[in-house]
C-alpha cells in the first residue's frame, strides 16, 4: 500500500494492538465485582499527571464535571487532553493548568456563547499546546478503531485538506477501489470520565437520549471513571439489557453523584445551566476572575452536594428541570446581551 | 431603501429557499437551524434535519443552544450517535450540510481554525469541529458567512474544511466523494456559486439595494461576475411571521 501523505500531528494515545490486548489482558478484570468508590479515590488512583484524558457527552451536554472538579481540585498536572468538542470541560482545566496539551477537533469555543476566553489565552500565550487538529468525525472514529482493537480505521475525512497535514492520520492509496483514503489511528485514552443516567455497583450503564460517541470511548479507554445519577439495582440492569451501553468489564470505577453534569446538560433531567456558564464565561476573562472562580466553586468544596447549594440549590436544579421539560423559559446571560 | 425586515431574516429565507422537500440537511444552531425549520413550514414539509451529535428527524419544539442539545431528539425518529450520522453522510445519505467559517477563499475552501500561524497563533478559533466531516461528505454545503475583504481572502490562514481545494477534479483526487463539495454562500451582499469549468466563485444574486461592484469591493480575490445577476426576494410577511414563531426570543434572529 502506497503511503500518499503523513500527517505531522502528534500521535498520541496509539498503542499496537497486541500490545493493548496485552494490557487488557493484565488490567481490565472480567469478575463482576462491586466497583462503587469515591470520586476523590476514583481521580486520585486513575488519573496521573502526564496522562492522556477524554471526557464522554459533547460540548456542553452529560460531561462528568464533578470529575473535571475533582481533578482541578487535586491539581494535577501536564495532563494531554482530548479536545472531541470539548467546551467547558476543556476550559476549566486548561485555565486551571491541568492541561497543557491539547488535539484538537473543537476546543477554546462555547459554540452560541462565544470563544473561551481562558484558553485561547493560554494557547495563544503558550501555556497550552495543540499537538494535533483533527475533525468530530476523525475523532470519533479513532476511538472506534480502538473500540474494535484495529490500529488504525480508514475513512474519507480530512482529504486535501490542512486539518490532515496537522493531525495524526497517514493518506494511502485504497487496494480496492485505487483511492486515496485517509487512515486514521486509534486512540486509546489513559483515562476516560463519564456521566451516565444510572448504573448498577458493577459498571453497568444505561444512557438516555443520544449517546453521542461514548459507545465508541468507553471501549477505547484504558481506565473509564464512570460518574452516574443514581445506581440501580442489578435486576433493573438485567430487565432491560438492549438498553445497556457500556457493559461492566469497561468500568473501572463508578460513583453517584447526582446533578454530576452541572452545568452542563443531562438529557431528559436538567438543562444547560446558563447562568452558571455565563459566570464562568465572565469570570474567566482574567486571571484573577479565574482564581476567584476556582476558589469559590472548586478548590475549597467537600462534596459535589455543596458545590450545588452553592450554585442555587434546590431552587435552581428545580428551575433547570423545568427548562429541560420545556415547562419554564430559558434564562441566559449572553442571550440578555444579545437582544 | 424601505426595509422592514432585518438581514438575518433575509438571510434565514435565502438559505431556506435552497433545501428542496424530501432531503436531507446536517444543521448546526443558530441561522441553519431557523432557515432549516423555516423550510419545513414553508415550501419543504418533510425535510429530514439531522445533528452531528446523533439527533435524527426531530421536530424541535424551541431552538437548540447547542448541536447536541435535548431539543436536537425531541419527538426525533432516532436519537443515535455521532457514528450513526457521520456514518450516513459518508455512505451518501445527507444532501445538504451549513457551514460558517471566519475565512474563504474563491474556491470555497474555509478556515475555523487558527489566524496567523498554525505554531503561534495570532488568534486561536475552535478548529473543524464536525465542519470538515460536512464539507467532506454533503452533497451539496450552503456557507453562510459575514462578507469582508479580510475573510473573502485569496490565501486562507488554515485549511481547514475542503471546498473544490484548488480548482476541478482536485476533490476527487484528492479521494473525497465525488459529485460533492460546495454549493451556495449566503452573505449579508448576496448569494454566490461555483464555476462549473474553473469551480471559482461566482456572484449570482444581490440583496435588494446592494450592487455587485460592492461585492467585488468586500472580495479580496477576482469574483466571476455574469452578465445577469439576480436580486434575492426579501421575505414576505407570512415568512417573517413564522421566524418569529421558531425565535421568539429573537436568540438568532435578534430584534
Amino acid at each position: 500500500m502506497d503511503v500518499l501523505q503523513i500527517g505531522q500531528g502528534e500521535l498520541i494515545g496509539w498503542h499496537d494492538p497486541d500490545e493493548q490486548r496485552a494490557w487488557i489482558a493484565a488490567h481490565k478484570s472480567r469478575a463482576l465485582q462491586d466497583k462503587r468508590t469515591t470520586v476523590r479515590e476514583a481521580v486520585a488512583r486513575y488519573v496521573t499527571d502526564g496522562a492522556l484524558i477524554a471526557c464522554g457527552g459533547f460540548g456542553h451536554i452529560r460531561v462528568s464535571m464533578a470529575a473535571i472538579y475533582e481533578i482541578v481540585r487535586q491539581r494535577k498536572r501536564n495532563l494531554t487532553f482530548c479536545g472531541k468538542t470539548a467546551v467547558h470541560d476543556s476550559d476549566i482545566l486548561i485555565a486551571a493548568g491541568c492541561v497543557n496539551r491539547i488535539e484538537v477537533a473543537y476546543a477554546f469555543g462555547h459554540e452560541l456563547r462565544g470563544l473561551s476566553p481562558a484558553s485561547r489565552r493560554a494557547v495563544e500565550g503558550g501555556r497550552c499546546r495543540v499537538v494535533a487538529e483533527i475533525s468530530n468525525a476523525g475523532y470519533q472514529w479513532r476511538f472506534l478503531a480502538a473500540a474494535m482493537g484495529l490500529p488504525f480505521i480508514p475513512t474519507r475525512v480530512m482529504l486535501g485538506t490542512d486539518t490532515l497535514a496537522h493531525s495524526s492520520a497517514r493518506v494511502v492509496e485504497d487496494p480496492f477501489s485505487g483511492k486515496p483514503v485517509a487512515l486514521l489511528p486509534a486512540c486509546y485514552p489513559d483515562v476516560v470520565l463519564m456521566h451516565v443516567h444510572r448504573a448498577d455497583r458493577y459498571g453497568n450503564c444505561q444512557i438516555d437520549g443520544i449517546a453521542i460517541e461514548d459507545f465508541e470511548l468507553a471501549r477505547a479507554a484504558r481506565r473509564l471513571i464512570v460518574t452516574t445519577e443514581e445506581i440501580v439495582d442489578e435486576d433493573v440492569i438485567r430487565e432491560h439489557p438492549q438498553r445497556t451501553v457500556i457493559p461492566y468489564y469497561l468500568v473501572d470505577a463508578v460513583i453517584e453523584v447526582p446533578h454530576g453534569a452541572h452545568p452542563t446538560l443531562m438529557p431528559d433531567l436538567y438543562y444547560f445551566d446558563e447562568t452558571h456558564i455565563g459566570e464562568w464565561l465572565r469570570l474567566s476573562k482574567t486571571e484573577e476572575g479565574v482564581i476567584e472562580y476556582l476558589d469559590r466553586y472548586v478548590y475549597p468544596i467537600k462534596s459535589f452536594a455543596e458545590y450545588l447549594k452553592l450554585i442555587g440549590g434546590r431552587e435552581q436544579l428545580e428551575y433547570l428541570r423545568q427548562v429541560e421539560h420545556l415547562e419554564a423559559p430559558l434564562r441566559a446571560p449572553w442571550l440578555e446581551e444579545k437582544r | 431603501m424601505n426595509q422592514d425586515y432585518n438581514p438575518t431574516e433575509l438571510l434565514a429565507c435565502v438559505a431556506a429557499g435552497l433545501l428542496a422537500d424530501g432531503k436531507s440537511v446536517f444543521v448546526g444552531t443558530g441561522l441553519p437551524m431557523i432557515a432549516a425549520m423555516l423550510a419545513q413550514r414553508t415550501h419543504a414539509p418533510n425535510l429530514l434535519i439531522i445533528f452531528e451529535a446523533g439527533g435524527i428527524g426531530p421536530q424541535v419544539p424551541v431552538l437548540p443552544i447547542s448541536v447536541g442539545d435535548s431539543r436536537t431528539f425531541y419527538r426525533a425518529v432516532d436519537a443515535s450517535s455521532m457514528h450513526e450520522v457521520m456514518s450516513a453522510g459518508q455512505a451518501g445519505y445527507v444532501d445538504y450540510g451549513f457551514l460558517g467559517a471566519a475565512q474563504i477563499d474563491s474556491y470555497g475552501n474555509l478556515n475555523t481554525t487558527v489566524i496567523g500561524d498554525w505554531d503561534r497563533p495570532q488568534v486561536r478559533l475552535p478548529g473543524s469541529g464536525g465542519a470538515n466531516d460536512i464539507g467532506s461528505f454533503c452533497w451539496r454545503t450552503i456557507i453562510v458567512m459575514r462578507q469582508d475583504e479580510r475573510r473573502f481572502v485569496e490565501q486562507l490562514d488554515f485549511l481547514t474544511t475542503p471546498g473544490y481545494l484548488d480548482g476541478p477534479g482536485a476533490r476527487e483526487r484528492a479521494g473525497l466523494p465525488a459529485n460533492s463539495g460546495p454549493y451556495r454562500i449566503i452573505t449579508q451582499l448576496g448569494v454566490y456559486g461555483f464555476d462549473e469549468q474553473s469551480r471559482r466563485m461566482t456572484l449570482l444574486a444581490t440583496h435588494p439595494g446592494v450592487t455587485a461592484d460592492e461585492a467585488q469591493a468586500n472580495t479580496g480575490f477576482d469574483l466571476i461576475i455574469p452578465d445577469e445577476v439576480g436580486t434575492t426576494e426579501p421575505p414576505s410577511p407570512q415568512m417573517r411571521r413564522i421566524m418569529r414563531e421558531i425565535d421568539p426570543t429573537g436568540m438568532v434572529i435578534g430584534k
